[in-house]
């Protein structure tokens, strides 16, 4: 499988997400957001940063560029498209995932981890996962937190498309185990096929012990089992 | 008694926030677009009838407060 | 820089700060009187801040060789060689000026000079420290000013994309009125990636890279930063710059790939002195001459005048020398990156630095005469009047008291508990490399793909330099050094940050002459190399010197990287804790003990020990790759380095038999190793067991226990209870 990483301006994460795609097995190339075509990739990653600085809004201007027209066509056609952090916001604003991320509830950034329970496995970022498993995975952002209208919402929790909560060490939910003030606890959402799914914590800081967790490894082997799955049908 | 406070860069100060967005919208093709300026908008709501005195209270508050006279310049309207 | 209502009548050189001497020698090397352009440059580089005055002729004194070393002081950062073709570089500056006047901005733009003179070197910055003083956080004035601070490094820091590995803090009323905001960057690089600032050859081209430049920050980081403080200085507020994390990523992106592609002869920072330095030191280094034409300059705003354009600190610039057939690959790089990219001079023979400004001449002076004759001081000097008394005046005991009441005001205090508050607002993760993070004695990086590490502390300590300048300044190199050794490094280099007062105060000087003894006797003791450093003078409000103020930053270095690096959560029970390194020195002098309990601050500190003090480093080192926990003894002595491994391992202990004292007192080069039973090798130096983990409280034995839960709570509550 061949995993498109896409590099913004003020992106940041890209070499780690091309590191940790690596070492779990997969073929992940640097792609400018300029490109205009992503001939021969099977998926594709938004890794996380400040693409354009985050001025006016967070991913706002992230939307407009070249790539971002073949992004959207994959993701049409129901190839794995995972946004993290920063690329969660910007799926959100292209409107290939609903809601938006706005600023942290304490208004500061928050670099550190979290336990995030697994609430759905019907999609590329939790295929490989069994949903209630507990994972401790970093967060690393301003704008983390997650709001959408009760309709939507309620729409996500009925449809699975809710993927993670962030949780306490046991796995249970709860205002205190919620750093950003995310609407339900919700760390993760999918679209209505599941190949479309954005997340704020870094799943590609946690696949190597030396760095204290591998729980981020499961994540990230969904998008070729998830991509596999599609294409063939159980 | 309402005011709204806009608080803007000083002039001659760099605006990344704005000059990355001035071009955003000329990469969207509104080439027309000169400068784009990035500011902050506050409105207050003040008890009394007095309103010279309380646009005088509410300079104070944006020059001890609200705005940063370093690096912002700062306008007081009436909403109302 | 005079204020005074008459400043319209003086002379304009004095109105630049500059002295009627000073303008003399000017003179003397142009052999007229200086343009305006001309007396502007002049002034800004010849500012303490750029030209180094009153201290250059003491830091000669400062070993700085050593077979690893392949850039030493002077550059714009240090380099040191790792092996296997990869080197790591190291700068640390000052912005305390600025960061008082716009803490957010200050410490921003901050973040972005250091980040800058990495990669001028070719190497990419892979992460940030912060090593910040403020006033005492109770006060309404001085919490502005931390979380200001710390919100503007981690805007910056976090949004440019280079993780910031934490620091150290410090609170003083000594600083209220002159916070110190310091800043350390660390690069990683290929030997054949090494990028100097000389511009050689005729004909080459000066190409100004990034932001354009605006009135901002004129004259700001070296005027700002070569004058006291008065009432006054609100006026200076136009001098503030404004920051864009945004334009310095696709700078770091642009230039590491003008690197990379060979495209580059040369290049500089535009920091302090802006156009000005980055022309002249670029043409003095390769001992050439440049021809600039500031209309080709991309300006902000309309009619700024010749010396506006040449003094302007604004933000996020770069000046490459490249030839002129690569220059359309050039071009091409910055576009790729939109980044700005202009021809602004050309490379020529015979040193003299011209430069135009709409078709006339406004400067044409010697290139190195702004640099090399540079005034230089020899500063009197004068033993301050304080010290006998305040030595006289200490204590060698600590009265006895309430185990619990001493624990918990000392780990309640800013400067010793939970500093998580600053570093979970800093990205602290990027590019994969954190093994040890901050909220541990040193930070350790690894070195992906290889099996090197890297790890780096940052330690200052004003109130113990304030009572012993000399002492105080070995001891910081001494306890950084043990803080890099319980990582698993060898200390491998020093930079240092040199804050101090006004230099033009005879005991001032004493303090700044003593603390380079002092370091130099640390660094010749531990055979490390100081690779560059930085001076801050006028750190003075209203007559009210700081402390004197150095800030070590070491770098160490492993290869190969611990297996399992030492972390202080790894304590388990049943674990036995062993004291390392010589026993009770009573050493009170700047202890925190007195100063949170007693409220003094007097005495002489206990001097470093040549023999015993590098052993005890040498032994850390080595106990790094076999033992689960060590951890240095440093601020709050033992009683608080106990505290720290049982609230982080989330386990109580129990210690046999320590003397009152000897729980307070801060004597240096000693660490505490935790480790299963009968795991602890023969040493070389002093150790002694002297408990066990296990439990649910701090057991100190005869002195009584205090719960864990309690002792937590008010350890994480330190700065939060504070800041909220």
């Amino acid at each position: 499988m061949k995993v498109a990483v896409v590099v913004f301006p003020g992106t940041n994460c890209e070499y780690d997400v091309v590191h940790a795609l690596g070492l779990i097995g997969m073929d992940a190339e640097l792609v400018f957001h300029q490109e205009t075509k992503l001939s021969g990739f099977d998926a594709v990653v938004l890794p996380g940063g400040f693409a354009h600085g985050d001025y006016l809004r967070t991913g706002a201007i992230a939307r407009f560029p070249p790539v971002m027209g073949p992004v959207t066509a994959m993701a049409a056609a129901g190839a794995p498209v995972i946004g993290i952090c920063n690329g969660f916001q910007v799926l959100c604003e292209a409107g290939l995932l609903p809601g938006a991320l706005v600023a942290n509830r304490d208004l500061s950034f928050i670099c550190k981890p979290v336990h995030l329970r697994v609430e759905s496995a019907r999609s590329a970022l939790t295929a490989a996962v069994a949903p209630g498993a507990v994972l401790r995975i970093p967060l690393n952002s301003y704008e983390g937190n997650y709001v959408a209208t009760a309709e939507t919402v309620g729409a996500l929790e009925a449809n699975g498309q809710v993927l993670l909560r962030y949780c306490d060490g046991s796995g249970a939910v709860s205002e205190s185990a919620n750093p950003n003030g995310s609407m339900g606890n919700i760390a993760g959402i999918c679209n209505g096929a599941g190949n479309v799914a954005g997340l704020m914590p870094h799943p590609e800081r946690a696949v190597e012990a030396v760095l204290g967790s591998t729980d981020g490894i499961s994540l990230l082997q969904s998008i070729p089992m998830f991509a596999a799955l599609v294409a063939n049908p159980r | 008694m309402k005011f709204r406070i806009d608080i803007r860069r000083k002039e001659g100060l760099a605006d990344p926030e704005g000059m990355t967005t001035h071009k955003a919208l000329h990469n969207l093709g509104y080439t027309e677009v000169t400068a784009a300026h990035f500011g902050r908008t506050i409105y207050l709501e003040i008890e009394g009838t007095d309103a010279a005195a309380a646009a005088a209270e509410v300079e104070t508050m944006c020059r001890q407060l609200l705005a940063n006279p370093v690096i912002e310049d700062f306008e007081i309207g009436v909403v109302g | 820089m005079s204020q005074a209502p008459s400043a319209a009548a003086e002379p304009a050189h004095r109105q630049l700060g500059m002295t009627d001497d000073e303008y003399h020698s000017v003179v003397g090397i142009l052999g007229r009187e200086p343009r305006p352009a001309e007396l502007a440059m002049y002034s800004v580089m010849w500012s303490e801040h750029c030209s180094y005055k009153s201290s250059r002729m003491h830091l000669g004194r400062l070993p700085s060789s050593a077979p690893w070393v392949v850039v030493g002081p002077g550059e714009n950062a240090g380099v040191v060689d790792l092996g296997d073709g990869w080197l790591a570089a190291l700068r640390i500056e000052s912005h305390n000026h600025p960061s008082f006047v716009e803490p957010y901005q200050g410490a921003a733009t901050g973040v972005g000079g250091i980040l800058r003179d990495i990669f001028t070197m070719g190497a990419r910055p892979i992460a940030v420290w912060d090593p910040l003083r403020f006033g005492d956080l109770d006060d309404a004035p001085n919490r502005y000013l931390f979380g200001g601070v710390v919100s503007g490094i981690a805007g910056y820091g976090n949004a440019v994309g280079v993780p910031t590995l934490g620091g150290e803090v410090e609170f003083a009323d000594r600083y209220a009125a002159n916070p110190l905001v310091n800043v350390m960057a660390l690069g990683l690089l290929r030997r054949d990636q090494l990028v100097l600032s000389a511009a050689s050859g005729a004909g080459n081209i000066a190409v100004l890279l990034g932001a354009a430049t605006g009135r901002d920050g004129i004259g700001g980081a070296s005027i700002l930063a070569s004058a006291s403080f008065d009432e006054e200085s609100g006026s200076k507020r136009p001098s503030v710059q404004v920051g864009d994390p945004f334009e310095e990523k696709r700078l770091i992106e642009a230039c590491l790939e003008l690197f990379g592609r060979g495209l580059v002869v040369g290049i500089q920072d535009l920091g302090a002195a802006g156009i000005s330095c980055a022309t002249s030191e670029s043409a003095a280094n390769g001992g050439m001459g440049m021809d600039v034409d500031l209309d080709s300059v991309p300006v902000r705003e309309d009619g700024m005048t010749a010396g506006e354009i040449l003094m302007s600190e604004s933000q996020e610039r770069m000046l490459a020398i490249v030839e002129p057939e690569a220059l359309p690959e050039v071009v091409a790089v910055a576009d790729k990156w939109e980044v700005n990219a202009s021809v602004i001079g050309t490379v020529t023979e015979g040193g003299t630095l011209r430069v135009h400004r709409h078709g006339e001449v406004v400067a044409e002076l010697p290139a190195a005469s702004l640099s090399e004759d540079a005034p230089k001081y020899d500063r009197e000097v004068a033993r301050p009047g304080y010290l006998d008394e305040l030595w006289a005046a200490g204590i060698t005991e600590a009265a006895p008291g309430d185990t619990a009441e001493v624990l918990l005001a000392l780990l309640d205090d800013p400067a010793l508990g939970d500093r998580s508050w600053i570093y979970q607002q800093y990205d602290h993760q990027l590019f994969l490399n954190t093994v040890v993070e901050p909220g541990h004695d040193g930070s350790l990086l690894r070195i992906k793909g290889t099996d090197k590490a890297l790890a780096v502390s940052t330690d200052g300590d004003g109130r113990r330099c304030y009572l012993d300048p000399r002492r105080g300044a070995a001891r910081l190199v001494m306890e950084s050094a043990l803080n890099v050794a319980v990582t698993g490094t060898r200390p491998y280099a020093v930079v240092d940050n040199l804050n101090f007062g006004n230099p033009e105060k005879p005991e001032i000087m004493w303090q700044f002459i003593e603390t380079i003894a002092g370091m130099t006797e640390a660094c010749e003791q531990l055979e490390i190399p100081v690779i560059g450093g930085n001076v801050s003078f006028y750190n003075e409000t209203a007559g009210v010197d700081i402390y004197p103020s150095p800030v070590v930053g070491m770098l160490g270095f492993a290869d190969p990287m611990p297996p399992a690096p030492p972390r202080l959560d790894r304590a388990a029970s049943g674990m036995e804790i062993w004291l390392i390194g010589p026993r009770d020195v009573a050493d009170f002098a700047a202890s925190a003990y007195s100063r949170v309990v007693l409220g003094r601050l007097d005495g002489r500190p206990a001097p470093t020990d040549p023999e015993l003090g590098p052993a005890v480093i040498a032994t850390a080192t080595g106990l790094a790759h076999l033992l689960p926990v060590l951890h240095d003894i440093s601020s709050g002595g033992l009683g608080v380095a106990l505290a720290e491994i049982a609230i982080a391992s989330g386990i109580g202990l129990a210690i046999d038999d320590i003397g009152w004292s000897e729980l307070w007192s801060e004597g240096p080069h000693r660490f505490l190793a935790v480790a299963e039973p009968g795991t602890l090798p023969p040493l070389e130096v002093p150790a002694k067991r002297i408990g066990l983990m296990g439990g649910a409280s701090l057991d100190f034995g005869r002195h009584g226990a205090v719960d864990l839960t309690t002792a937590t709570r008010e350890w994480r509550a330190a700065i939060p209870r504070r800041m909220s």
